[in-house]
């Protein structure tokens, strides 16, 4: 079972040296005891770019697809049992990264 | 069998078997779903068939094995038109034996799952009822003052919830056990205080089917968890309180409190029962978390036969331990309460009104000045106090007993 832990922020401020060692530790646990799938960070919403091609003619937009105060800094995918396996691990990613972590499952 | 005894059959079963049902179906199906309809179908099978063919000898296990036909029968039915989709919403079981021991029951395992933290507190109540207590979403969606559509929604996007985020079904590890029983006291709780002052215009001031399934899940959970001492705390600290229901509301719809009640209408059958469990508690010697303290204070109160003779230093007492274990305004409020028999209202006035900040939007915080400004003779400032408390109440009886003394005092 998989799951998206997505790492929630209000501010413009990049991890700290301090938080981004936490982060590796965390990491590399992850990966030790076999949770590890895939993690990123990702650039500011105003890095994004929107296409929309539905109709054939693709149209794109300059900006995140919804603007909000709160938004998606990075993601983890970790392989866990079960939701309660899930959600220990969240609580340590919150604490590690210093942020928001949202869990969602994957279907 | 009369006719009178088959309608009774159905009801006691519905009561001791319902959630023995729905946790077996749950169990064996992997989805809590499916185990709902079947054992729904089931009673109603019961209904049809037991007036002309008589009660089984033994009910439990006619409705368990006509409640797992018709699980089949819809997996069959489903399995045909998309079993890929019923695949993917199976419940999650590791399939792994769990450690037997006196709390493996599966009644727990559904308690557990209805109450897991990752659901929000409203959707334990109301998956907790279904489930576990066998209420229909009509009646909860009653209890609770919403539509029986948006219920019903409530309740299946948690099922949905607990099938795809693979809440998983079984009881916590030992390290998580105790967090995990004080949520699910914490539904308990609400259920039976719902129950006790019910909210709205439409409902009777004390809804007995809500105080009644409170205890009856409660006392569930201490049979499955007899050593618990929170468990047993929160099942004296109902009886006590349902003890003095016949008391609580007037024949003409009000309140009444405490120092105005007939205490010779309390059910000594209940007291009796809450004081056993609260020396049960006090022999332990053991440090008491919350609920126990409160039905120490309960035990004290349904132990005075005249409101003369409450042992108030021993109440404030409590409290003090209470605030220790729980510092929140709501309690420190109680305790002031208490502090006015002890101190006098001047004493329990100045430590309520500290509280301004937090309970500014709380009925009782006002109710409580009120009281407090109209025994110091502050006439007018009581007045603005139980017209904040009436504005702010939800329950009727209450509401009217709060009229009545904001409209006895003088001009």
């Amino acid at each position: 079972m998989q799951y998206l832990f997505s790492v929630i922020h209000d501010s413009e401020a990049l991890a700290t040296d301090e938080e981004m060692a936490a982060i590796d530790v965390f990491n590399d646990r992850l990966q030790a005891d076999g949770h590890w799938v895939f993690a990123g960070g990702l650039g500011f919403p105003y890095s994004a770019t929107v296409i929309d091609n539905r109709g054939g003619d693709a149209l794109v937009t300059d900006g995140p697809f919804v603007e909000s105060k709160e938004y998606l800094a990075g993601f983890w995918i970790i392989e866990a049992a079960d939701l309660d396996v899930a959600l220990r691990l969240a609580t340590e990613a919150s604490q590690h990264c210093n942020r928001k972590v949202e869990v969602r499952p994957f279907l | 069998m009369s006719d009178t005894d088959v309608p009774a059959a159905i009801t006691a079963a519905h009561r001791s078997e319902w959630a023995r049902v729905v946790a077996a179906l749950a169990r064996r199906f992997g989805d809590l779903d499916i185990a709902e309809e079947a054992a729904a179908e089931a009673w109603a099978a019961a209904v049809e068939r037991w007036p002309a063919d008589g009660v089984p000898p033994n009910p439990g296990a006619w409705l368990t094995t006509t409640a797992t036909r018709k699980a089949i029968d819809r997996i069959r039915r489903e399995n045909k038109r998309d079993g890929k989709h019923r695949e993917a919403l199976i419940l999650y079981d590791d399939g792994a034996p769990e450690p037997t021991g006196p709390i493996d029951d599966e009644r727990l395992r559904l308690i557990f799952t209805c109450c897991h933290p990752a659901l929000a507190p409203q959707t334990r109540v109301a998956l907790t009822l279904r489930l576990v207590g066998g209420l229909t979403v009509a009646e909860i969606a009653r209890a609770f003052l919403v539509q029986e559509s948006t219920m019903g929604q409530r309740i299946t996007r948690a099922k949905a919830k607990i099938a795809q985020a693979r809440i998983p079904y079984r009881v916590p590890s030992a390290e998580d056990l105790p967090a995990r029983v004080a949520g699910v006291l914490a539904v308990l709780f609400l259920v039976y205080n719902e129950g006790y002052l019910a909210t709205g215009p439409d409902t009777d001031p004390v809804r007995r089917d809500l105080t009644g399934e409170a205890i009856r899940l409660t006392r569930l959970i201490r049979a499955l968890l007899p050593g618990d001492g929170e468990v047993a705390g929160l099942l004296a600290l109902m009886l006590l309180t349902e003890s003095r229901h016949a008391a609580r509301v007037s024949a003409t719809g009000e309140l009444v409190t405490l120092d105005e009640q007939d205490r010779g209408s309390w059910d000594t059958g209940l007291i009796a029962e809450g004081h056993r469990l609260v020396r049960e508690r006090l022999a332990a010697r053991v440090a008491p978390g919350r609920y126990q303290i409160l039905a120490a204070i309960n035990a004290v109160h349904t132990s005075a036969r005249d409101i003369r003779d409450t042992d108030w230093s021993q109440i404030v007492a409590l409290y003090d331990q209470l605030v220790h274990v729980d510092p929140s305004p709501v309690v420190v409020l109680n305790r002031a309460i208490a502090v006015a028999e002890l101190d006098g209202p001047d004493v329990a006035l100045a430590a309520a009104d500290r509280l301004d900040g937090a309970l500014a939007g709380y009925h009782a915080y006002h109710a409580t000045r009120a009281d407090l400004l109209r025994r110091l003779g502050r006439g007018p400032e009581a007045r603005a106090a139980y017209d904040r408390a009436i504005a702010l109440a939800g329950n009727t009886a209450e509401i009217a007993y709060l009229s009545r003394r904001r409209d006895q005092l003088g001009r």
